[in-house]
Order: C-alpha cells, then structure tokens, then sequence
C-alpha cells in the first residue's frame, strides 16, 4: 500500500456519545443515582422491571435532557413520546429499554469545534433521552456473569451527530469541544472512567469525491478520547488496506482492544437486530411548550467558544490564556471578576493559570471552591507589583490564602514578609553570596551574565525570599562590574 | 343462610356492629373453599391462617376477605399469572389496589385461576388446570378472570377482582351469573398489575350484584402517582348514584351488536332487558357503530404487540423460571432464553408473543401493528360520536353463554372472537359492567352489558343497578349453590 | 401468505427455540389470524391519526426525589442464583 492510495480515500466518521445525567433519583423511579454502591443496593421493584411495575418520568431528567439538546442547537420538538427498544440481554431487567424514536427531545442540532486553528460545525441528528442498562461483570473462573441493576435507569442522553467527522483527531476535537460544553450546564459529571460519559464510533471510508458512504464498523468498548482517537485511526487504516487490496467489507461491530491496541469483529451469532420500536403505552406524551423552552434557554450559560473568543477581544487575552480559563466557567468567573479590580488582564491570568492553578492542584482544591475572593488576589497581585513582596513571597503568600482564607494584608504583617528594598541592608547579604559563590562571580566578571540569576536566586534565598530581586541585582552587578 | 353466601354490603353491616367477627367470616369461606372448590377450581392459592389487620383501619370493611386473580401482586404472597415461568415468584411488593384493600382493613383470601398472563376467554390455559363453571361443572367459566368470577358465583368469595383487557371480567361474570365491572382506562392504578396489554388493562370488581360493584370500585378508584396513566380526578360515592331511577335516560341500542351469532337466547333475553327499561321510563334510541366488526382484528394486533414486549422480562435471569437445554445450540445466554421461555410459557401464550412480535417487525409494522393503532382511533370515535347522542350502550356481553370445557381449545381464532361483545371498551377506554339478565333453557346464565362515557361509571351503575332491582335476577344468582 | 421460515425468525426474535411440531402448528395458527386481520385492509386509514393512548393525558411527571429503595437482600430475594448480592446467569461472552 503506498501512501497515495491512502490519500485517495476519506474517511468519515460519526459519534454516538451516551451522557448520565447526575439527577438525585433515577429516571423512571425514585432509588438514589449513585454511583459505586455494592450490587443492587440501589434498586427498587420499578427499576428491577418485576413484573406490575411501571415507570413515571423524573421531571428534572426532561429538563435536563432539553437543555443539553438547547446547548447543541437542536430543534425541540414540541411534542415528545418515548418508545419502547425491545431486545434481549441480561443487564436489561424488562427485555426493553425505554427509550426514544420519532419523537426525541431535539433534532437538527450543531457542536461548533476548534480544529487546528479554525472553527468547525459538527452536526448533531438527534439528542434523546432514554435509561441506562445495569451492569454485568464477568466471572471466567465460574463461567458465570454476574449482574449489578444499580445503573439500570440512570437517565441517559444519547447525542448522535451526522457523519461529518472526517479524521480521527477531528473525533478528538468534537468530544473534547463537547465534553467542556456539557460540563458548562451541570448536568453530569462528564466522567469517562466513571461511565457517565461514553462514546461509540461509526466509520468508514470512500474515494475522494464519492459522495455515497461506505461499509461502516461500529466501533465499541472506547474508554478515553485517546482510546476513540486511536481505534479510529486504526479502523480506518484497516478499511483503506481492505478497499486498496480489493477484499470486501462487512458491516459489523467491532470492539476496540486497549492492549493490543486493534479493533475486533464481535463475532456475534445475533441475527441482525429488529428492535421492534413501538410507542411505550406505559408512559403518556409530553409537551414542551414555548415558554418552557425560553426560560431554560435563558438558563444556558455563555457557550464555551463564545466565551474564549469574547475573553481574548475584553481583556486583550493571548489564545493560550483564554483557552485555559474556559476549561472552568467558575475560573473563568473569577478571572473577569478580578479584571473588574486591576488590569491589564494579561497579569491576573499569570497569577491565576500559573500559580492558583498550582496551588489548587496541589491543596486538591477546585476552581468551583476557590477560597480567596477576587479582591484579596487582585490585592496580592497589587502588592507584588508594587514591589511589597516579592513574586516568591507572593506565591507563598497566595498558599497561605487558600491554606486558611487570610488577606494578604494579615499575613504579611504576620509572617513579616515587607520585601526588603534597602540597600544597605541588603549589600551584606550580596556580600555574602558572592563570597560563597566565587566561580559564579567570576563568570560574571568575565562577560557571561548567565550566572547573575544563580547569584539573585542565591541571595532570595539567604533573604527568605523577602529581598526585592531587581535591587539584588543591581547590587551584584555594581559590586562585581563596576566595583 | 351461611356467611359466605351474603353479600359485601350485609356483611359490612354485621361487621360494623360487631355482630359478627372478621375470623369468623374468614373462616366460614376458608372452610367453603376447602369443601367446595375441588370441582370448581377456582382459587390457585389460598390463605388458611387468618391475615393482620391495619390497626389504623376503618371499622366498616374491617375483615372482610377478597378473591384476587394471580395477575395481581400480592407482597409475599406467590403470584404466577398462572404461568410456570413465574412459578415461586413472590412479589416484594403490594400492588397499589391491594394497598387500598389493606387500608380500608380487607384481607386477601388467595389468588383465583385464569388463563395464562390473562390470555383467553375460558380459564382453560392456566399451568394449574382449567376452573369449571359453578352453573355447569362441564362448561368454562369464561375468562380470563375466570376463576375471581367462579368464586363468587360460588359462593367461594364474598367478592373478587380481576382485570380485564378484552373482556375479561365482563365474560366470565356473564357466563357465571355475576356482576362485572371494567373501570374507564385510567380509573384505577394498574400499578401491580401483571401487564398483558398496557394501553388496554384495568383491574375492576367481581360481585354478587351492583351494589357491590359499585362500593368495591369506590375502594380500588382514585389517582395514583405509581401509575402514568392513572386519571387525575376525584373519585365519585358511586354507592350514592344508584338510587336515580332512569327516567328520560337515553340508552343507546348499537345494531352492530345483534346480528348472526348472536344465540337467539341471548338476543332474546338482553332484547328483553331492554324492553324493561324502556318500560322503566328511560328512551331506547337506535344507534351505530359502524367499526364494530374491526374491533376483534384490532383487538388482537395491538394486545399482542405490547404483550409481546411486556413478557419480555420472563427471560430466566432474575425470578421464576430458569432452564438451560440438555446440549449447546447458540451461546450459553441466549440458550437459557429460549428454554426457559419454551418450556415456561404455554401454547396460546407463545401463539401470542408470536403474533405480536410479527406484527411490531421490521417491514409488518405499518400493515399491522400502525393499522390497528389507526383502526382503534375509528373505534374510539364511534363512541365519542355515539355519547354525544345517548347518556348509556346496552349490548349483550357475549354473544353465547358458557361453552363447553374443550370446545374451542383447538381453534384459536373461534375462541378470540367469543370476545367479539366486549373488546370495544377496552380500545376505546370506556367503563362497561356485565350483569345477569336471565337464563337459557339449559339454566346458564345470560350477561347484559351497560357501557357509559369515559369517567361516568355512575351513570353505567345507576341504570345497571335501577335494571338490577327491576328484574330480580338476583333472587335466582344468589341463590345457594351448595352442591357441586 | 406467512412461511415457517418466517415464523423461525419471528420465534428467533422473540428468543423462543421452537421445534418443528410447533412450528408448523403456529404457522397454520398464525396464518388464520392474520387472515382475519387482513379485514382491516379494507379500511382507507391514510388520513387517520394512530392512537397510542385512549385518554388525553399528558405530561405526567414525578419530582427528582429520592425515596428508599429495596435492600440487597430484599433486592436478590427472589434471584435464581446469586453471588454477592449480584443475580448470576451463564457466563455472556463479547
């Protein structure tokens, strides 16, 4: 196979992504939606599908799931229903999951991404609300499956774009831009690892300029982004050799083997599947009126995209800074709402991308929770600017204030932390260094200028960090070159 | 007169004033059963100790034991739908009529017969063997709530209830001389209910006579959060409506209703009944339903569809049945599937499945499963025009009386059309009871059918129970049938 | 009208293994009945809507409250065959 076969082909890609809502309870009944519980701890006769249970739909559920479809852009259809998808499978406690056909939540939807440096609309088909199945475990010791209906109807959202991907990465890109624009509306922990996020991948690919689509492989058992990343790659790989080779494909589904890092044919012996959709006469149609639909669209929040480009035209933002606040609304809250009290923006986003992200990381802390308030960082930053502490100090100092949700004021007088800018105080501790650091001064007095920062940070050390770097040195180059 | 032979309303009297206690009554119908239901085989299981009672309680009902069909989940007691596949499947839970039955202190006196998952009109497909008419040991009792309506003809219950999808509690209440009463859809909470048809069950009462009926209904009526497609609306005294004589009432004559195969004892004697209540003041209007002769097809696409899906669940995975055949054919899973439903379900069970799965498949479903959707609304519209003329139908309830033991088993599609009189209540929604309106010569009961608009189950009551009084074919049912 | 063949994928979807006795049996059966749905044919219903529901309820909902569910214990009581509070079946290869 040469590599311009390969680029005869393109290949097409499309994303079904399944997202659990984080609702109280459940969404047919009321057991608690918890995750990591023992076995069928959180079950009930609803939710087991004993025989004369019926289901009565979680309202928070409906909204949620509407929002999430307002988010995509789709269209709300006024009237929803839910269907019935009848099939067979032991984690699947009535023989049929309650789902949605003609009728879903929303419809002719959009996911605007960042690809490489331009945006890009991804297309979404439909968003639908249905239940979850449990969970099965596999014993191969006993030759037995064990089955857990604690995640039997979590409220699930299944979001299904049209076949606009066209690379793997272009995949990457979706879900990530997807992923940020879900955790915006809180409505779910958007945890792959945990499952409340998961994706499965339809590809195949053509000749450039064959506007039909081609035999797909539906990709199953993607646990990471990086997982549906390579095993796109990988599939579409083995289609071009399959396609360039002359050798037929069959449509199948396939599972994507993290070890091996190859994708394989389930080898089902299942006939082709009939779901047999009909309307669930359990549940009674919904309407969602206009009214509705503008009071939770006037809930949104400020999209994502929307807010990186806005961010970096108010505040004169570089692209990297912008893009690492939008990772977090509440971070990119705090962020405009320290800019209120000091500018340019530019130096309130060193302090809070590089060390109030440190610090929350390190204290295991979230952006969500940030103890300082924006006026007492703007306060600090200030201080530093001013040359009342130093940036080291500084960073201390901004620990402390996460640490026990002190002013900088209070912990400066404290600690007695005033940046030492007198000279003569200072000279004996420069003194002292060079006499200590005799090959860096020498260095120094030679021409190469490198070794100054050793000899400053030398001394800010000496000094607890309490001394103004820019005097220090001033004061090591006046002894050293004009001494 | 023994105390199983009363009814609920004289019971509740005695009751109430402590002349008789509620052991005693247990009791009395326990030791009933034991002497009487051998031949009859109407109850599948029943409870020989005497149940708690709620303390909390009202004084009235307190005691006072009911038959309920083994589709109704009873908690901790073994209920089947008399299907091996659920043999030993004891709900952890009460159904919500069952609920309402303990609080007003009522007991369960055990689960009565019935056609597998409430498939057929005889009681002749239960895994426990067929119950036999009381009126004619040799003759079926009609179905599928058969056996609820063979204890009360009996004298086995003081009252019982069942449910009815098709007709299933008007057919064998007409075929053993009892009142049955099928609620507007939504009336009652189908929480409980062992679904066979969603969109067209409904649990009602099986009584000695109206009044019964209509007290029994006050109790199992009403809204419940359990159930989507309960009614929101407050529940009427029906007992209250009965007294209106029915003066100036139009009651409606669908002429779909008497034509070849209906027996000509039958049309007598309903045509009879309803010389009576014109006689009794009310005005007899002609009217049509033109759809009526779609109703059966209709019927038995949309009922199998959905009970193709609700029996789903019987898979062998979590209660019940579990089988595994002898050598491999598919994978270990789906071989467990397919035996444990080959071998739990029984043969009109799976002839069901099969035609509603046909009619849900991929490229049947719009010739079938959409058509009967499609033909229910021209059903439904027959009566919303029809209601718009006439306060109440009258029809027969079935076109014969009790057939014998054996002789439609063989034939499918005889049997599905001995539902022919009842179907149109369940696809449009409408309340409709059965009440005895005479006898054939053979002395088998005839059913007469009163069906009102959605939610006015007291008119239907009103004209039922003021008919009741007029004819006394009371004196006759209730008679003590002591030997049997 | 309907084959045995597609009685087999019927009863195949429907996961029942039927032997052959009634298969032919259900086929003669099935083939009755749908003989006498086929009456519905005559009915034009181009323009009719389909009724799911016979009342005109809607929008029926509970609120997202957490009430208690069944123990595990209660929850596996009636299990066939259980290991550690899970319901056990044939070991499902994917």
């Amino acid at each position: 196979m040469t590599s311009a076969t390969q680029q005869s082909y393109e290949t097409v890609i499309g994303l079904e992504v399944h997202l659990q809502f984080n609702t109280e309870s459940k969404i047919f009944c009321g057991c608690a939606n918890q995750f990591g519980h023992p076995p069928n701890t959180n079950t009930c006769p609803v939710c087991l599908g004993l025989p004369g249970t019926l289901p009565v739909l979680n309202k928070t559920a409906l909204d949620y799931a509407i929002k999430v479809a307002l988010a995509l852009h789709c269209q709300i259809n006024s009237h929803i229903k839910f269907d019935r998808k009848n099939y067979y499978y032991p984690d699947l406690p009535k023989g049929y999951q309650i789902s949605q056909y003609d009728y879903p939540i929303g419809h002719n939807g959009y996911v605007e991404i960042l690809s490489g440096d331009h945006l890009q609309k991804i297309r979404v088909h439909r968003a639908h609300l249905e239940e979850d199945a449990g969970k099965l475990i596999h014993d191969a010791k006993n030759k037995v499956s064990l089955v857990d209906y604690n995640r039997t109807g979590t409220p699930l959202m299944e979001i299904v774009t049209e076949p606009d991907i066209r690379s793997a990465q272009e995949a990457y890109d979706y879900l990530t831009a997807l992923k940020l624009l879900l955790q915006y509306l809180n409505v779910s922990d958007c945890d792959m690892e945990k499952g409340s996020l998961r994706c499965d991948a339809n590809v195949s690919v053509r000749p450039l300029g064959e506007t039909r689509l081609g035999t797909k492989s539906e990709i199953k058992n993607l646990n990471s982004f990086r997982a549906v990343k390579a095993a796109l790659d990988y599939e579409a790989n083995r289609h071009r050799t399959l396609l360039s080779a002359g050798q037929p494909l069959v449509q199948e589904t396939r599972l994507w083997d993290e070890h091996e890092e190859v994708t394989q044919s389930m080898r089902s012996k299942e006939q082709a599947h009939d779901y047999r959709y009909f309307p669930e006469p359990d549940l009674v149609p919904f309407t969602v009126s206009d009214k509705n639909i503008e009071l939770i669209r006037e809930s949104l929040p400020e999209e994502p995209l929307k807010k990186f480009e806005r961010l970096q035209a108010a505040y004169d933002l570089a692209a990297y800074d912008a893009g690492i606040l939008i990772q977090n609304p509440e971070l990119a809250d705090f962020f405009e709402a320290c800019a209120k009290q000091l500018s340019p923006g530019k130096k309130i986003c060193n302090w809070i991308n590089g060390p109030l992200l440190q610090e929350l990381n390190t204290q295991k802390k979230t952006a969500a929770g940030i103890p300082v308030s924006p006026e007492q960082f703007t306060d600090l930053i200030r201080k530093v600017e001013e040359g009342a502490v130093s940036h080291l100090v500084g960073k201390d100092i901004l620990k402390k204030m996460i640490q026990t949700g002190q002013t900088a004021q209070a912990i400066i007088e404290h600690d007695g932390l005033t940046q030492v800018s007198d000279n003569a105080a200072l000279e004996a501790y420069v003194n002292q260094v060079i006499t200590e650091n005799s090959t860096a001064a020498q260095e120094i007095q030679n021409g190469k200028m490198q070794a100054l920062g050793f000899l400053i940070g030398q001394t800010m050390k000496l000094t607890q960090g309490k001394a103004n770097p820019k005097i220090v040195g001033d004061l090591i180059k006046r002894r050293l070159l004009h001494g | 007169m023994n105390l199983y032979e009363l009814t609920a309303h004289a019971l509740t009297d005695k009751l109430h004033s402590g002349q008789i206690s509620a052991e005693t009554l247990y009791h009395s119908l326990n030791q009933r059963i034991k002497d009487n239901d051998g031949p009859v085989h109407a109850y599948v299981l029943f409870q020989e100790e005497f149940p708690g009672i709620q303390d909390s309680a009202p004084k009235k009902f307190r005691g006072l034991p009911v038959a309920v069909k083994d589709n109704i989940c009873v908690k901790g007691m073994e209920t089947t739908c008399c299907s091996r596949i659920l043999k030993g499947f004891k709900p952890p839970y009460d159904a919500t009529v069952i609920g309402k039955l303990r609080s007003q202190g009522m007991v369960v006196q055990g689960h009565t017969n019935m056609d597998e998952f409430a498939f057929g009109s005889s009681t002749e497909n239960s895994c426990y063997g067929p119950t036999h008419n009381p009126w004619d040991l040799t003759r079926v009792p009609g179905g599928s709530s058969g056996g609820s309506a063979a204890a009360v003809a009996a004298h086995e219950a003081i009252w019982a209830i069942g449910s009815d999808t098709g007709g299933s509690i008007r057919q064998p209440a007409a075929f053993c001389g009892v009142v049955g009463l099928k609620p507007t859809y939504g009336r009652v909470s189908r929480y409980g209910l062992i679904a066979f048809a969603s969109s067209l069950d409904q649990i009602g009462p099986i009584t000695k006579d109206v009044q019964d009926a209509a007290c029994l209904l006050g109790i199992l009526a009403g809204h419940d959060p359990m159930d989507s497609t309960s009614g929101d609306l407050p529940v009427p005294d029906y007992a209250s409506a009965l007294g209106k004589d029915i003066k100036g009432l139009k009651i409606g004559v669908p002429k779909e209703y008497f034509i070849d195969g209906l027996a000509p004892e039958v049309r007598a004697a309903v045509e009879e009944a309803i010389n009576l209540l014109k006689g009794m003041g009310a005005t007899i209007v002609d009217i049509s339903l033109p759809h009526t002769e779609y109703c059966v097809a209709t019927y038995y696409i949309i009922a199998t569809a959905e009970a193709s899906s609700n029996l789903a669940r019987y898979d062998g995975v979590r209660y019940g049945l579990r089988r595994t055949p002898p050598q491999p054919r598919k994978s270990a899973i789906v071989d467990m599937f397919e035996e444990t439903r080959d071998q739990g379900f029984g043969e009109e069970t799976k002839r069901r499945i099969m035609l509603g799965t046909f009619s849900l498949s991929s490229g049947y479903y719009d010739a079938f499963y959409l058509r009967g959707q499609k033909v229910r609304t021209l059903i439904k519209n027959d009566f919303d025009r029809a209601f718009e003329e006439v306060d109440a139908i009258v029809m027969p309830t079935s076109p014969t009386t009790a057939f014998k033991i054996g002789e439609k088993t063989n034939d499918p599609l005889a049997m599905y059309l001995s539902d022919i009189y009842t179907i149109f209540a369940n696809l449009s929604g409408v309340p409709a009871i059965s009440l005895p309106c005479g006898f054939s010569k053979e002395g088998l009961p005839i059913g007469l059918q009163v069906c009102a608009k959605a939610f006015d189950e007291e008119m239907m009551l009103r004209i039922a129970y003021q008919y009741e009084q007029k004819a006394g074919w009371y004196k006759e049912t209730l008679k003590p049938r002591t030997k049997l | 009208m309907i084959t045995k063949n597609t009685i087999q994928t019927i009863a195949s979807l429907a996961r029942m293994n039927l032997p052959d006795a009634e298969l032919t049996a259900l086929t003669h059966d099935l083939e009755a009945i749908l003989n006498y749905i086929a009456k519905l044919e005559k009915l034009d219903t181009s323009a009719v809507t389909p009724t799911s529901h016979v009342l005109p309820l809607q929008n029926v909902f509970r609120e997202d409250r957490v009430v208690p569910s069944l123990t595990q214990a209660e929850a596996v009581q009636m299990a066939i065959t259980q290991k550690d509070g899970a319901f056990t079946v044939p070991q499902v290869i994917e």
